[in-house]
């Protein structure tokens, strides 16, 4: 600065202009270096606002303190010493977790057989089109009415008992269709089975056709060319499809507490009572290590696919 | 299935609904001949070859290789193989692994498998690539593999769906090269379908040109080449000029060469056969130098001639020039 204030005079001599100028090249010069900063930040403040700090929130509440009433600000390892000695704790992740596998298992399943139908024996765009808004049909209400609606279908005097009571089937309600583990499951996997679906078909209908055909003519069979071409290209869709399948039925509370009518408990459920309680920081804990345990298994899956030829 | 046969293909008819795309045509390809479908998109030639190939029904007729009758075969159990126009190499598999891929479908355990499709790497000098993956290879060195891929069933015949349209122009000559001298070593049958004239005639021993899901000409690239048989043909295999009927020519078009047309020195008149038109392009190509005419009627008239001739007297756009050809020169058409 000094210097500039000492060669002032020297340029006004010279005129006004190349000061100006000057002046004009550090203000460009400044606006091209703050540029990607500015180009970044809306996303940055997004993450920051709907990610980051919600999450720097829990991590911190889940170390205060807490009795009946209120939540004091502490650092204790309390809350997690409580949670990861607690054989309820234990038996409730691993019901989760029983939960998660059992719908991945299913949706799955299901979700590849759809898509393959759609996007392999399903020859013309139009009807493409118009399986796949059949198939997104239960989206159009929500969650809850999706499983409310099993209720009558399900109970003991429901739908399916009371017909399959008059046919001569059974001569006893069957027990286990409503407020147990099948219905849990089934409304599951009636309600994320389209998160596997779309993936999967996404991937199959990036598999060029020719290859299936250089597959048959190598001598593929049906069932080789679907275990060596078909499946292998499918990959980066099924991981994404699981991931997505994984991480909604580990955090669930609302669909475990419907279908099992209060018998069966979830690792989101137990968080949902522990809130209901005004233990926030119980809660917050028990979000922490669920938080941990979610991130694990997506690692663990994204380790045995590359995902990223898909995005 | 072993050693080169003959292919026959007899009133083969393809319909897609009530659309005719391959008419009843005959064809026999003796074994050990390269042999080009050469035609305009959408005249029959792919689909022939995918019928042949197995890849598509055929409605009618019926296609033998050797003295099996091949129709109701799947593709595998044909004694064909076939390289795919795009080469469809398997993206999550290595080079090494996408060649011996049908051995693998055939259950020949990994160790035996690996080394007969080195060897087949080897024969198109890919060996050193064997590891990558195809997104990792030049188009080109993409080609090689899928022609490896292709050859390691020992097929009787390889079916080949334009297999040089996605290469660019130094590749294409240097493919087809290679492609020439892998079917003399190999012995069997190739058949290569193209839409590029210059292609078909340098490869082929055999070149069947084909119009409208029929075949206009079957025969030598010479025979093909001098003996155009119809308008279509001599127009699609270029270097022709299509005349209208004349003297002596029984009321047929003709067709003369474009290398064997003269230019007339100015003032000097001509026989019979001469065509005076304004010059409307001049293309100088190296050796030759290519020169379009048009007068009233006639849109186009073209003339190939030697460097040496043309810039012993040059000619301008604009000019107006008489060329002349010998009688023997003119060939007549089939109607």
């Amino acid at each position: 600065m000094t210097d500039r204030a000492e060669s002032l005079p020297a340029q006004r001599r010279e005129g006004a202009v190349p000061r100006r100028l000057d002046k004009r090249l550090d203000r460009g010069r400044l606006a091209a270096a703050i540029a990607p900063y500015l180009q970044v930040a809306p996303l940055t403040l997004t993450f920051a606002i709907f990610l980051l700090i919600p999450i720097a929130t829990i991590i911190v509440v889940s170390f205060w303190d807490y009795d009946s009433i209120r939540v004091i600000p502490d650092f204790m390892m309390l809350n997690y010493e409580e949670l990861l000695t607690s054989s309820v704790t234990w038996q409730i992740y691993l019901n989760t977790l029983k939960y998660a596998v059992l719908t991945w298992a299913l949706t799955l399943g299901i979700g590849f057989t759809v898509a393959y139908f759609v996007a392999f024996h399903v020859r013309s765009l139009t009807w493409q089109i118009t399986l796949f808004m059949i198939c997104t049909i239960p989206f159009w209400t929500s969650n809850i009415i999706r499983m409310i609606s099993w209720i009558p279908f399900l109970g003991r005097n429901g739908l399916l008992n009371s017909t399959l009571l008059a046919m001569g089937v059974i001569d006893q309600p069957l027990e286990f269709l409503l407020f147990s583990d099948f219905s849990v499951v089934l409304a599951f996997v009636h309600l994320y089975v389209l998160f596997m679906v779309v993936p999967i078909f996404n991937s199959m209908m990036r598999i060029d056709r020719a290859l299936v055909e250089a597959a048959v003519d190598a001598g593929a069979t049906g069932w080789q060319v679907l275990t060596n071409v078909i499946i292998p290209l499918s990959k980066p869709g099924i991981a994404i499809g699981s991931i997505f399948v994984v991480t909604l039925v580990m955090g669930d509370f609302i669909t475990v507490r419907l279908m099992s009518g209060g018998q069966s408990a979830s690792v989101g459920l137990m968080m949902a009572n522990q809130i209901s309680l005004l233990q926030y920081p119980a809660a917050a804990a028990n979000a922490v290590v669920l938080l941990f345990v979610v991130l694990m298994m997506v690692a663990l899956m994204l380790r045995i696919v590359d995902i990223r030829k898909e995005l | 299935m072993a050693g080169p046969a003959d292919i026959e293909l007899a009133a083969v008819t393809k319909m897609y609904g009530p659309v005719t795309a391959v008419d009843a045509i005959d064809l026999r390809i003796p074994a050990g001949t390269y042999c080009c479908l050469l035609g305009p998109s959408g005249c029959g030639k792919t689909s022939t070859l995918r019928m042949i190939a197995g890849h598509e029904s055929v409605s009618d007729g019926d296609i033998l290789l050797g003295n099996t009758h091949i129709n109701d075969l799947p593709p595998a159990r044909r004694g064909t193989a076939m390289m795919f126009q795009s080469y469809a190499l398997f993206p999550h598999l290595t080079c090494v692994d996408n060649v011996a891929f049908s051995l693998k479908l055939k259950g020949v355990a990994k160790p035996e498998r690996r080394a007969k499709a080195m060897e087949l790497l080897n024969l198109v000098q890919m060996d050193k690539y064997a590891e990558r993956l195809p997104a990792q290879l030049s188009g080109g060195q993409q080609q090689r593999v899928a022609l490896a891929r292709a050859l390691i069933t020992n097929p009787s015949a390889l079916l080949l769906d334009e297999p040089l349209s996605a290469l660019d122009p130094f590749l294409r000559v240097k493919m087809r090269e290679e492609l020439k001298r892998l079917q003399r070593e190999l012995g069997i049958s190739f058949i290569h379908v193209t839409h590029g004239q210059e292609e078909a005639l340098a490869l082929a021993d055999l070149v069947v040109v084909m119009n409208n899901g029929k075949i206009a000409q079957a025969g030598t690239p010479r025979e093909v080449f001098n003996q155009p048989r119809d308008a279509f043909v001599a127009r699609f295999i270029g270097g022709h000029n299509v005349l209208a009927p004349r003297d002596g020519t029984g009321g047929r078009q003709v067709a003369v060469r474009t290398d064997r047309i003269r230019i007339l020195p100015d003032g000097s008149s001509g026989g019979t056969n001469t065509f005076t038109g304004t010059v409307r392009l001049v293309e100088y190509q190296g050796p030759m130098v290519h020169l379009r005419l048009s007068a009233p009627g006639v849109e186009e008239f073209a003339i190939t001639i030697t460097e040496h001739a043309f810039f012993a007297a040059p000619h301008d756009v604009g000019d107006t020039v008489t060329a002349t050809w010998a009688a023997e020169d003119m060939h007549p058409l089939a109607a």
